[in-house]
């Protein structure tokens, strides 16, 4: 039983990241109707925007260690950031400490101005074309994107852990009438998990409840008749691309401590997020987020000992066959609209 | 119409041309020599195919530099490096037999077919006589067999699984770095030395190849030390959040996880193992421990904290105090300000030994080269006294055991030695049954 | 001429010829000059270039025809390789058999598999190929080992039964062939300073390159090509005029995983291994986007595609900072680092990222392709007909 609750922790821990990403895949499908396969990689970008925080806070300067000498024999050197300088030595470490969730302040404007860049700069001008295009063209970006950020920081992960205070495991079971111990649960993993919930939670709020939002629905249902209505749905889809891009940001940040980015994390998960979108259904936020979950919960459960005894391989397989079983059973997926992407 | 030697290519095999019936002044170069890409003017070309793109891009970057300072060295610029260690006498930083030693570089993306093809362009174009490199065991066997195929020596990189020198092994091809089954055999005193003999060991390994061979060495390694295995599970190298893998460790009454993982795998792997608080569980009123088999300095990084106080065995490390890895670090820093990894180390050494098995040899004939390899015995190469054995191709050497280092004094200083593990406890026979299968062949001078 | 119109025919001998005497265009720069490095005359990179412009014009009958775009095509071509090579092991080294299984066993798998995805169209359609590729992938790299050879992909080895002959010589393992020609010769033609390599792999993958070509204007004019592509312009309509669209599309479908089997065959004929990799999403995408690159729909365009990348991954990526430096050697000190760390971070381990910008470059400037530019470049020259018959260059799939 125990061991069942766990799975389903993992399973809603990585359906997190799954829909997050998801979610913000199918925001620029639903509303723009462009194929972005760049979307990984501004997942990818989000958790570089902690990594990068949390370089510029350790900043620098050199002192010698005295007595001490380094491999080739020179005075050892000691890294001594500027931030203590300024803050004092105790607090300037636990500024440092919580690099990454300060790195949400510093993601949310910077993946905004990514997104509203590529959009104007770039996706704009795709709009019209056929799918095709657009898929050659945001794969070039995702490439270039990538590269560039392997050029400054790297083919390898690169550690980006967690406040110290988030460190350590929560008795999660002592909560639901287990004995201490039985199902304990890293704490960062509960953060993102609430995290996700969140922003899944505003960005469905601020599409339903706003006058901004209505707008948006009903430009991803018939955006001529909107556009002859005299609203100006061209900004409207800027600032959505924008939020997208936000979405995709935030949740590579919060992702850091529980995996140490790479410069290729984006292209790990455009494949999966893109099943995900698919069996969630064409255009429907929250086939989206279902399917996110979903998953995540049934390739959890694929990875036990137990399953994998009765069919070997199952766990490298699950989300593929899942994804295949549900398309055949449901031609548009869990939640898919008529008539979006199948022409 | 000349006969010049301005083309370093060599051909392959001179031949008809199908269906193109050409009445072309063709020039058919008869190999004088007789083996593939010999040699012509005053320098000589070796190919250096390591992994540019891709996750294990910045090992690669590393044996690259290495190469570099090899060439170097052999060409008698720089400090010399570990050739005023070398035990042979060979060479003496005049290039290779005479001549200057040039390169041509490639990318193995760590795919098979990336790296045989450009593999296949450093023979065909550039004329390659040599061919070095590699991050992985599937490109290392993949381009060992093309070049057994073209005649050309092979000097493998970094490739850690049984089945380099095991089942995939070659005549042309040549093994430095260590294996799974001297891993196993190295760790397993120290684990049983420091965690005790009546331990339960769970498990986690990579589902392919080099995955298998090192957990079924561990296993066998520790069992016999009196360990009990209490579960293996496999998973998918596309895996990134091994949560779902570990929760079942919490669940069962291991004490011990091993992860048979390496690279990217094993930074998420160890990253998730601590977050779920392993480190810091008892079991059967003992402390859970996490084993890595096969460490990485460069790798380890990627983990941060996560990797201190855990064992694992490597080929080398830089912090070595013998006069070959002295000197090898020496110059390498001064040169790029930093220390080698254990992949720039391996790969400095199979191009040094290249060099020198033609130099004893006297000539650039792949079986001569082969012949000269075999059974060499030298020292002063940072691994102490080592055997090139003949039987598979594969270097005997001292095997170290680490630890993730508690108090690292620089972002260099991640792994301490525990112990340097003697060669006899890490030998094997040939026919050992987790080296079963294939068999070495004939040296293959190609042309 | 083949029962071709004149367009077709001069298209095809135009092709015909280029890839004749393609060991002298692909050779342009003199031994030993600096820009020797651009050469791409060599056996494996020819071989490479006809063998995935087959994969492309396979994929293209598919794609460029019925829209279907599957993302799951490498699957395909994995499977050829490794049902070549497992004959190779059994049977013998000719490469005709080996070929013809590989053909079959991806006809067959493209068949269950083209069964199955056809029944969704569109992006649905996208996903279901990609999802059996990847599992193809998954399981060949781990738990089918023993027949993959999984990591280290699927090799010969000495002790192969091989029942019709063929037996290591030796102690090497024997060559793949065509009755005795094997497929690794070659002969050279010295001109001054310039070395032509003709190789017997790259003329027999060549010759199989120009058949297919062949087949697949022959399918672009036939009133089966002319069905596909009713099934693009209005599935709809075709379906109440009472016509069952789905044998059509099945049958492009298997005809496309088939010309992906032949290539596969080819690949491991010309180089006897074959591994996972061939079959993971990257792959896939590789092919839609050398099509896409080269020009959708188009016949030639899917070639140049394929050349084009293969190109770049095997020249591009093999520059490294000791060969700029001896480029700009005649540059004053300060200028040649100033250009050679200006150059440096878009070749060797950069080249992805030149790839990336070509990718963009193409697609923002030449919306049909490479295809495209090569028309408007004849324009420039004034020759007013277009190179490729107007009815070739059908709209791209929505």
């Amino acid at each position: 039983m125990d061991a069942i609750i766990l799975q389903i922790l993992n399973g809603l821990d990585k359906g997190s990241a799954y829909a997050l990403i998801a979610l913000g895949l199918t925001l620029i499908f639903g509303t723009l109707g462009v194929v972005n396969f760049a979307h990984g990689a501004l997942f990818m970008i989000g958790a570089f925007c902690a990594v990068t925080l949390s370089r510029l806070l350790s900043l620098s300067h050199k002192v010698e260690v005295p007595g001490a000498t380094d491999f080739l024999g020179n005075p050892q050197m000691r890294d001594v950031p500027y931030i203590y300088d300024i803050f004092g030595e105790s607090l300037g470490a636990s500024i440092i400490d919580w690099a990454v969730p300060l790195s949400i302040l510093f993601a949310i404007p910077v993946m905004i101005l990514i997104g509203v860049i590529m959009e104007r700069g770039l996706i704009k001008h795709f709009y019209k074309r056929p799918h095709a295009d657009q898929i050659l063209v945001t794969f070039g970006l995702a490439i270039v994107l990538q590269e560039i950020i392997k050029y400054y920081y790297g083919a390898n992960p690169i550690p980006t852990p967690a406040p110290a205070a988030f460190v350590g495991s929560f008795d999660f079971g002592a909560l639901i009438g287990f004995e201490a111990g039985q199902i304990i649960y890293p704490y960062w993993r509960l953060v993102y998990f609430a995290f996700a919930a969140l922003i899944i939670g505003a960005v469905f709020a601020f599409l339903q409840f706003t006058t901004f939002g209505m707008v948006v629905r009903a430009g991803m249902a018939d955006r001529e008749t909107v556009g002859l209505l005299g609203i100006n749905i061209d900004k409207r889809f800027t600032i959505m691309f924008g939020l997208a891009a936000a979405v995709a940001g935030l949740a590579g940040v919060m992702y850091t401590p529980i995996n140490s980015p790479n410069y290729h994390m984006g292209m790990d998960f455009l494949v999966l997020s893109f099943v995900v979108v698919v069996v969630g259904g064409m255009g429907s936020l929250p086939g989206a987020v279902l399917a996110g979950f979903l998953l995540g919960i049934l390739e959890s459960f694929a990875s036990m000992r137990e399953v994998i005894a009765i069919i070997p391989g199952i766990n490298q397989v699950i989300i593929y066959l899942v994804a295949i079983i549900i398309l055949l059973t449901r031609p548009r997926g869990l939640m898919g609209r008529k008539g979006v992407m199948e022409d | 119409m000349s006969k010049g030697n301005l083309t370093r290519r060599g051909v392959l095999k001179t031949g008809a041309v199908a269906g193109a019936g050409l009445a072309l002044p063709t020039y058919l170069s008869a190999q004088e020599s007789g083996f593939t890409n010999a040699p012509t003017g005053s320098t000589v070309t070796l190919g250096f195919n390591v992994p540019q793109s891709g996750p294990y891009a910045d090992e690669g970057a590393d044996e690259l530099r290495a190469y570099e300072l090899a060439v170097e060295h052999l060409n008698g610029e720089g400090d010399g490096g570990m050739l005023n260690t070398f035990s042979s006498k060979a060479l003496q930083g005049s290039g290779i037999l005479g001549k200057k030693v040039e390169y041509v570089t490639g990318d193995t993306q760590t795919k098979s077919d990336a790296a045989r093809a450009s593999a296949k362009s450093m023979i065909e174009k550039d004329g390659a006589v040599m061919i070095t490199g590699g991050s992985s065991s599937g490109v290392a066997v993949a381009v060992q067999a093309l070049c057994q195929e073209a005649g050309v020596i092979f000097m493998a990189g970094l490739t850690h699984s049984n089945d380099t020198t095991g089942k995939d092994k070659r005549a042309n091809g040549f093994r430095h770095f260590f294996n799974s089954y001297m891993s196993g055999a190295a760790l397993a005193p120290v684990l049983a030395a420091n965690y005790g003999t009546d331990r339960k060991a769970y498990h986690l390994t990579a589902d392919y190849n080099w995955g298998y061979t090192t957990e079924e060495a561990v296993k066998s390694s520790t069992e016999a030390m009196g360990w009990e295995t209490v579960g293996t599970v496999l998973t998918p190298l596309t895996q990134t959040d091994f949560s779902s893998y570990i929760t079942p460790v919490l669940q069962s009454d291991a004490d011990v996880l091993v992860l048979n993982h390496y690279g990217g795998n094993m930074v998420n792997s160890l990253t998730n193992a601590v977050q779920f608080g392993l480190r810091d569980r008892v079991v059967n009123g003992k402390n859970f421990e996490i084993v890595v088999p096969l460490y990485s300095r460069l790798m380890a990084k990627g983990a941060g904290a996560n990797v201190k106080g855990i064992f694992g065995s490597t080929n080398w490390h830089w912090s070595l105090q013998d006069e070959g890895s002295k000197q090898f670090v020496q110059s390498f820093g001064t040169k790029y300000g930093f220390p080698p990894s254990q992949a720039a180390h391996t790969c400095y050494v199979q191009a040094l030994l290249y060099a020198d098995a033609v130099e004893r040899a006297g000539s650039f004939q792949p079986c001569a080269v082969v012949e000269a390899l075999e059974g060499f015995e030298f020292d002063g190469m940072g691994n102490g006294p080592t055997l090139y054995r003949a039987e598979d191709h594969q270097c005997f050497k001292d095997v170290l055991v680490v630890k993730g280092k508690e108090n690292p004094t620089s972002e260099f200083d991640l792994l301490e030695i525990v112990e340097v593990t003697p060669v006899d406890q890490v030998t094997y026979a040939p026919d050992h049954p987790q080296f079963a299968g294939g068999a070495l062949g004939s040296c293959n001078n190609g042309a | 001429m083949f029962g071709l119109d004149k367009k077709d025919a001069s298209l095809l001998l135009i092709v015909a010829v280029l890839v004749a005497f393609a060991p002298f265009f692909l050779n342009p720069f003199p031994e030993g000059s600096g820009w020797a490095q651009f050469n791409a005359g060599y056996p494996d990179l020819m071989q490479r270039f006809v063998i995935f412009g087959i994969f492309a014009i396979g994929f293209n009958i598919l794609f460029g025809l019925t829209g279907y775009l599957s993302f799951g095509h490498a699957a395909f071509l994995g499977v050829g390789s490794y049902a070549a090579v497992w004959m190779f092991k059994l049977l013998s080294m000719n490469v005709i058999p080996a070929i013809a299984l590989a053909v079959i066993t991806a006809g067959a798998f493209a068949l269950i598999i083209g069964y199955v995805s056809l029944r969704r169209s569109g992006i649905y359609f996208s996903i279901l190929t990609l999802a059996f590729a990847q599992m193809s992938f998954a399981l060949a790299y781990s738990v089918l080992t023993p027949i993959t050879g999984g990591e280290t992909g699927l090799q010969l080895a000495l002790d192969d039964p091989r029942i019709f002959g063929g037996a290591a010589t030796e102690g090497n393992i024997p060559v793949p062939g065509f009755f005795g020609l094997e497929m690794r010769d070659s002969a050279q033609l010295v001109l001054g300073n310039w070395v032509f390599t003709f190789n017997v792999g790259y003329y027999f993958a060549a010759i199989i390159m120009l058949l297919s070509f062949y087949l697949s204007i022959r399918i672009f004019r036939s009133p089966f090509g002319m069905m596909l592509r009713a099934v693009k312009s209005n599935q709809q309509r075709l379906n109440y005029t009472g016509l069952n669209p789905r044998p059509y599309t099945l049958a492009a479908f298997v005809i496309s995983g088939m010309y992906a089997g032949l290539a596969g065959g080819l690949m491991a004929s010309m180089d006897p291994l074959a591994g996972a990799e061939r079959m993971f999403w990257t792959a896939s995408g590789e092919v839609v986007l050398m099509t896409i690159l080269g020009g959708v729909g188009t016949l030639i365009g899917p070639v140049l595609g394929a050349g084009m990348i293969k190109y770049m991954e095997n020249i591009i990526s093999k520059i490294n900072s000791d060969i700029l430096h001896s480029w700009f050697a005649f540059l004053p000190d300060g200028l040649e680092d100033l250009v050679v760390t200006l150059i440096y971070p878009f070749i060797g381990k950069g080249w992805h990222l030149t790839l990336g910008i070509v990718f963009m470059l193409v697609v923002i400037f030449l919306p049909g392709g490479l295809v495209q530019g090569g028309q408007k470049l004849a324009g420039l020259f004034g020759r007013k007909k277009a190179q490729e018959p107007k009815n070739a260059t059908t709209e791209p799939a929505e």
